[in-house]
């Protein structure tokens, strides 16, 4: 129950958002996600937004597991 | 390296290599808890027990809201749902879930007015389209799913929907940490935290375990390489003697996670001691609404209510305790299946029961019996 998947904003207003992913489009409610702004990936849980997700550190944790692959040298 | 690479049976390969070495150096064994449901599945569905070293153990933890919410409460979702004038709307993986002497599903075949929503915006919709009923939402969950609760009664109080109200059941993560990780039996070593309790909580709130428990804990995410990542750096803070909270799941969890949430859930609710399924009574361990929300408390309907009765010979307790696994339950694969459940851990699609039945059982022919 606590599943959670990104998709990205494509319009919103104060209380509601337009957000897709993969061709799927759905209506979130965007109280607890204030400051994310159209273009931004969000994370959808039972219907509303709660909380960004930032691709920078995504791009960090990739780094992470590269740099751990490489010590266990494959 | 692309996101690809969290499904890489190659990264996975090495990952697992890496955990070995540590677990070696340690030379213990090793006892991991994840407290999340869905890491429980994920863990089942890669199959990351049988990758792993024997002698590190991954227990599977209390995070599954449906299995920790007492048999009590579903006997008032089911008492409310019998009354005419009200209409029951919650989460599907509820619906299944035993009452002492009936479930939602049941009642529903029965013609009680039950409705399944996908969240509790879709509750408040339901409210506004029958003004004449009472439309009770099962808000249960943990601090992952508090804040829509609290959105949805944000948006029935603006707009007037008067007739929206909640039975909560919500429960907060770090008190039965408190308790696990201080039990002399389990003798957890470190936990895998939940990744979504902890975009709403934020990385810093987890401090009390190395302040208090002195455990290591790691934030992760739900891919199998993001979840062998994590076991590896508590292996390696174990080796070092070093306890501390790591969060590897920084693309959608911060240090000071989501406030504007928090403060939501604070505006509705206040702090309680509650009942869980398996570990009793834990102070402040849920929430209630505060006084002033009175009008949204559907505990305030007036219900007959007998005596709880759990489910015979289940000990889906125990399990939620990580003191059993799932088939030392007698009546795992034989009484008890998804299709015919008879308890809450295999009802739910995030128990652990039903991820043993579906991802663990076929292995476990394999396997030299259970150990303890
Ligand atoms: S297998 Fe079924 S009866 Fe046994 S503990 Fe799990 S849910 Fe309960």
């Amino acid at each position: 129950m606590c599943l959670a998947i990104p998709m990205k904003v494509q319009d919103r207003t104060q209380f509601d958002a337009l957000v897709e992913w993969r061709g799927v489009s759905r209506r979130v409610g965007m109280h607890l996600c204030p400051e994310a702004e159209i273009g931004d990936f969000v994370l959808v849980h039972a219907g509303y937004a709660i909380g960004r997700v930032d691709e920078e550190e995504a791009a960090k944790t990739l780094a992470l597991i590269e740099e751990v692959i490489g010590e266990g040298g494959e | 390296m692309g996101r690809e690479a969290l499904h890489d049976a190659r990264t996975v390969r090495a990952l697992v290599g890496s955990v070995a070495e540590e677990f070696e150096l340690i030379g213990r064994e090793l006892r991991i808890m994840e407290v999340c449901g869905t890491h429980t599945h994920s863990i089942a569905r890669a199959g990351l027990r049988q990758l792993l070293p024997p002698g590190l153990r991954l227990i599977s933890g209390p995070g599954c809201p449906v299995c920790v919410t007492p048999i009590s409460y579903m006997d008032r979702a089911v008492a409310l749902a019998r009354r005419p004038d009200v209409i029951v709307a919650t989460f599907g993986d509820l619906q299944r879930v035993p009452s002492s002497t009936s479930s939602l599903e049941v009642e529903s075949a029965q013609g009680a007015r039950i409705e399944i929503v996908y969240s509790a915006r879709d509750a408040v919709e339901l409210a506004r389209r029958h003004p004449t009923l009472q439309v009770v939402f099962l808000g249960v969950g943990f601090e992952t799913t508090i804040p829509t609760v609290a959105a949805s009664l944000e948006e029935a109080e603006r707009e007037g929907v008067e007739n929206y109200k909640v039975l909560v059941g919500a429960k907060l993560i770090e008190p039965p940490l408190q308790v696990l990780g201080k039990d002399p039996e389990l003798r957890i070593d470190g936990f895998l935290l939940p990744g979504h309790v902890s975009v709403i909580v934020g990385s810093g709130f987890y401090s009390f375990l190395e302040e208090h428990l002195r455990l290591p804990g790691v934030i992760v995410g739900f891919d199998p390489v993001d979840i062998l990542m994590g076991i590896l750096e508590l292996t390696r803070q174990i080796a070092a003697g070093d306890p501390r909270v790591s969060n590897l799941y920084g693309r959608v969890v911060s240090r000071d996670g989501n406030r504007p949430a928090r403060d939501l859930v604070h505006r509705f609710f206040e702090v309680v001691d509650v009942s869980w399924r398996g570990l009793g009574t834990i102070p402040n361990s849920g929430l209630a609404f505060r006084s002033g929300y009175a009008h949204r408390d559907a505990s305030r309907i007036e219900v007959d209510l007998d005596p709880p009765v759990e489910p015979a010979g289940c000990r889906c307790g125990e399990i939620l305790r990580g003191s059993i696994e799932p088939p030392e339950c007698p009546l795992f694969d034989k009484g008890c299946t998804p299709m015919h459940a008879i308890g809450a851990c295999m009802v739910s699609s995030e128990g652990t029961c039903a991820a043993w039945y579906r991802h663990e059982r076929h292995r476990l022919a394999g396997r030299e019996g259970v150990e303890a």
